[in-house]
């Protein structure tokens, strides 16, 4: 028992004793996946919205497309961001490598095919729903595609949130391209993936439940917001 | 009208990639080393005095030595610290170093059972993996091109032992970083070769412990090479060379000899002898 137990004992530690280093960690964490899930959003909800609303040729390949990207392995993710970086790559001179905004790079085009994929879900629904009244005040395809999204924003909160998920847990993108740099581009994740290296398997699974500590605070934020949204707005 | 958005939308995504970047303006240099060297803490420990001494920040990402050496040739980082001289003299005889200068050694130890199955303990490591290979005793190899899986490969050829012809399912290529194999080696309880600094530091021992140590052919030895600005015109020349100038320094030196875990020195400076 006392291997499970020790792990809470440290987490509870760590949290007490307000580690200013585990703060900035954690703060970097967050700070790179919320920003990541936010270009995310504003390059993924437009093209799930036009995938729903839209008629073109390649429209069925692009959404079986999306949809198998959200399977994205993120250590390939993190590979070809790395050699699209690295100096010897093609944005090389920008000198990004190893740097929190390569980390933002990095899972904003895996959490990108998730908003986007979600998003067509949700307005495709949306799209059924409303298509007759939308085509009879004459909208066009793509204004009916922003006010479909406008109109289904508070549904649309679960693909952002599913997108951030994704972002603050995964290890192999952010490791490869930030590098683990200690004060730098040390995220929670690769923080534990160095303890568990080290064999501390308590600390890391400490850091672990902190972690999903966050990631649940987050997602109530999230979803007290968005019931005061609903009742302010709705 | 939709292009116009998509305009305004790509901009904003690019306002923000930038607003995270602005914030890393300070002098700093990059080092690629190895996990040993970061994993037993050493560099925890000597960063901060060169800090100090230099008001340059270094900035170490720690991979295999294999790793290390190609992350460098593709001019990603300034400075190379790693511990594989027949892969350091070629990264320099490719034209990608401009000098390898030593700097401290450790040694490497056989890390097993305590019940040593094999029998393989003693002070002669041919003869210990001799021993470990007779008794198709479970072995864990880092198998990732790392300095200690290439002195591995080594000491199993000096030994006389075919890998290829003798691997079986006791040979366990795990391809992983020296903490992951020890976790591999102590669920399994394997044996393993480790540096001693790594073994040091490392806590989920189980029941492992030192089997084969004092062998002369043990000896580790690592090396720092500034990136050739030649190759790569973006090296950080100036300030690169100021780390490997302090490293190798009488000042360096004894930073690295203070370091120690648990009363035990981890590193011995040898810099220039």
């Amino acid at each position: 028992m006392h291997e499970f137990n020790e792990p809470f004992v440290t987490a509870w530690q760590l949290v007490a004793a307000a580690d200013a280093r585990l703060a900035g960690i954690v703060g970097l964490s967050l700070r790179v996946s919320l920003v990541a899930t936010l270009i995310a959003c504003i390059v993924g909800m437009p093209i799930g919205a036009l995938l729903a609303v839209g008629r073109f040729p390649g429209r069925r390949v692009l959404i079986v497309l999306f949809n198998g990207l959200m399977g994205l392995p993120p250590v390939v993710v993190g590979l070809l961001v790395y050699l699209l970086l690295s100096r010897a790559g093609p944005l090389g001179q920008f000198g990004l490598l190893f740097s929190p905004s390569a980390m933002v790079i990095a899972q904003a085009v895996l959490v990108t095919p998730i908003v986007a994929a979600l998003t067509r879900q949700v307005i495709a629904d949306e799209w059924t729903e409303y298509r007759e009244q939308l085509r009879s005040l004459g909208a066009s395809r793509s204004r009916a595609a922003a006010t479909l999204l406008w109109d289904g924003r508070f549904s649309l909160s679960t693909a952002a949130l599913a997108g951030f998920g994704r972002a603050i847990a995964e290890v192999g993108a952010v490791m490869i391209v930030g590098g683990n740099i200690d004060g730098v581009t040390r995220v929670m994740t690769t923080t534990i993936a160095l303890e568990t290296s080290k064999g501390d398997l308590p600390l890391a699974l400490a850091l672990g439940f902190i972690l999903i500590a966050v990631v649940l605070a987050i997602n109530a934020v999230a979803y007290a917001l968005r019931g005061w949204a609903e009742r302010r707005w709705g | 009208m939709i292009t116009r958005r998509l305009f305004c939308s790509a901009l904003a995504a690019a306002g923000l990639l930038a607003a995270t970047a602005s914030q890393a303006q300070e002098r700093f240099i990059t080092v690629s080393s190895t996990t040993s060297t970061e994993q037993s803490g050493l560099f925890g420990h000597l960063l901060p005095a060169f800090e100090k001494a230099s008001g340059i920040k270094v900035r170490v990402v720690a991979l295999g030595t294999g790793q290390a050496l190609d992350m460098a040739r593709r001019g990603d980082a300034d400075v190379v610290f790693v511990h594989d001289k027949v892969a350091e003299e070629k990264f320099i005889a490719e034209g990608f170093g401009v000098k390898r200068q030593e700097v401290m050694y450790n040694d490497f130890v056989v890390i097993g059972p305590k019940a040593d199955p094999a029998k393989a303990a003693g002070k002669d490591i041919l003869e210990g993996l001799r021993r470990i290979e007779a008794a198709k005793a479970p072995f864990v190899s880092r198998g990732d091109k790392s300095g200690t899986h290439a002195a591995e490969l080594r000491y199993w050829k000096a030994a006389g032992v075919d890998l290829a012809a003798k691997k079986g399912a006791w040979y366990r290529d795990t391809g992983s970083g020296m903490g992951p194999a020890l976790n591999t080696a102590a669920s399994m309880n394997a044996y393993i070769l480790a540096d001693r600094g790594t073994w040091l530091s490392f806590k989920n021992r189980g029941d492992l412990g030192i089997v084969v140590e004092g062998d002369t052919k043990l000896f580790n030895q690592y090396g720092v090479i500034l990136v050739n600005p030649a190759k790569h015109a973006h090296v950080k020349q100036a300030d690169g060379q100021k780390f490997i100038d302090w490293i190798v320094s009488p000042e360096g030196q004894k930073a690295i000899a203070e370091y120690k875990i648990g009363g035990e020195q981890l590193f011995f400076p040898n810099a220039g002898r």
